[in-house]
């Protein structure tokens, strides 16, 4: 008997039903093995730069004086934009931000706009704001911290964080349109809130 | 880890591109087994071209339509190369339908037009597998064994690995079971039933998963059910040859 003949008498045979049963019984006993707590299988408790997880907390200088600390935040939307000045598409992107800003700041949407200090200059990034008229808080990334926190691997990257502290999406690279910066802004505002 | 390759000046967002690649292999595959299962050749690739759009738009549509006041002040956000604007569940529903449209028109036989796609698919798992390798997407739950690795904040089983691992041997059995001349449908459902049952062994070791009744992983159940499936259905297509 050829080994095609083998396969298919053992597929149309009674015994295929028993292995049909073995699989249910094995299937059935590894979901029951492998069976979690609800909560044991989301990261929402451990700070990383990724979505379902905390997002990293920093703590760093704003431009033109004062301090900010990004858990200080809970109870409002951050978006978390890392950028730099010579950076075309942070540049492209900085105004559709600015009006979503507007647009959603009376809602509990704030901006951190992190310049990349280190690798840029503050008089650049204070040019920059003023040439975008930005109006959301801008802190100095001075040592690399956050981009190493954060691991920043491309300008600009876009991290949309609830009120909960929790990153609900990531966006490397940009620009990005309003519309996706928008319907984010949607989905940080709804959860947790 | 490597989500962005730099060439030069140009930073390549790799899991995308391992994905383009997995995308063509397995057409290029598909198009090479047609004759196999006595079908024309270019209409394939045809098929899975338009399920690939239509998929896309589709995606893009249904994302658009969650948040339509926002698309409608802002319409030209629709044509965004952004891939976090979609909404992929409702894209690839899209595309499934645009494909047994095509299919249907096309007169395709549907069973061996089935196993004519069973090793582009079980090409395109190993090229997701490592998609997910290159993104850390897919990621395992916290573990102490040997082989963990660093990723998001903590020792994990390295899932995206072991995924590989299987979509190399599901793609090796196929590539061997497709040598054997079987009654039509039966390749295709041994690909699903072997799909299935990887989703079902690798979901157990997952950081990520969907949990319904507050403790089963919502992606093995789909997975024991479409295995138990599969198997039926190989019966009653053995039976009908």
């Amino acid at each position: 008997m050829s080994s095609e003949g083998t396969i298919e008498a053992f597929v149309k045979s009674r015994r295929w039903y028993g292995f049909i049963a073995l699989a249910l019984v094995v299937g059935a006993g590894w979901i029951w093995l492998s069976a979690v707590p609800a909560a044991a299988s989301t990261g929402d408790l451990i700070p990383s730069p990724r979505e379902g997880f905390l997002a990293p907390d920093f703590s760093l200088d704003l431009l033109g004086g004062g301090e900010v600390v990004l858990s200080e935040q809970k109870g409002k939307g951050v978006i978390v934009n890392l950028w730099a000045s010579w950076c075309p598409p942070c540049r492209a992107e900085m105004p559709a931000i600015q009006r979503v800003y507007e647009a959603n700041r009376d809602r509990g949407l704030e901006v951190l706009a992190v310049n990349l200090t280190y690798q840029d200059g503050e008089r650049e990034a204070a040019n920059f704001a003023a040439e975008f008229g930005l109006t959301f808080p801008i802190p100095l990334d001075r040592t690399g911290t956050v981009a190493r926190q954060y691991q920043l691997r491309a300008l600009p990257t876009t991290f949309f964080v609830d009120r909960e502290g929790v990153i609900q999406k990531v966006i490397i690279g940009g620009p990005m349109s309003e519309a996706t910066i928008q319907t984010a802004v949607e989905e940080i505002l709804e959860a947790g809130s | 880890m490597l989500p962005i390759l730099q060439v030069g000046p140009l930073a390549i967002q790799f899991p995308g591109l391992l994905l383009l690649a997995g995308v063509w292999i397995g057409s290029w595959l598909i198009d090479r087994e047609a004759p196999r299962h006595k079908l024309p050749s270019g209409v394939l690739s045809n098929l899975v071209f338009i399920g690939l759009v239509v998929g896309l738009l589709g995606a893009r549509l249904w994302y658009a339509a969650r948040f339509a006041s926002v698309y409608i002040e802002n319409p030209t956000g629709l044509f965004s190369l952004n891939p976090s604007t979609l909404a992929p569940v409702e894209g690839a529903l899209t595309g499934l339908v645009a494909m047994v449209v095509y299919g249907q028109r096309k007169q395709l036989p549907f069973w061996r037009t089935m196993d004519a796609l069973a090793l582009g698919l079980a090409a395109l798992a190993i090229a997701v597998g490592l998609a997910n390798i290159a993104s850390g997407d897919a990621f395992g739950a916290p573990a102490d064994v040997p082989w963990a690795i660093d990723l998001w904040g903590a020792r994990r089983h390295p899932t995206q690995i072991y995924e590989v691992l299987l979509a190399v041997a599901v793609f090796f059995a196929i590539w061997r079971l497709r040598q054997k001349s079987l009654a039509p449908g039966i390749l295709f459902l041994a690909w699903l039933s072997l799909a299935a049952a990887s989703r079902l062994f690798l979901e157990a070791f997952r950081g990520d998963s969907v949990i319904v009744f507050d403790a089963l992983r919502l992606p093995q159940l789909l997975g024991l059910a479409i295995l138990l499936a599969a198997m039926a259905g190989i019966q009653l297509r053995a039976r009908k040859a």
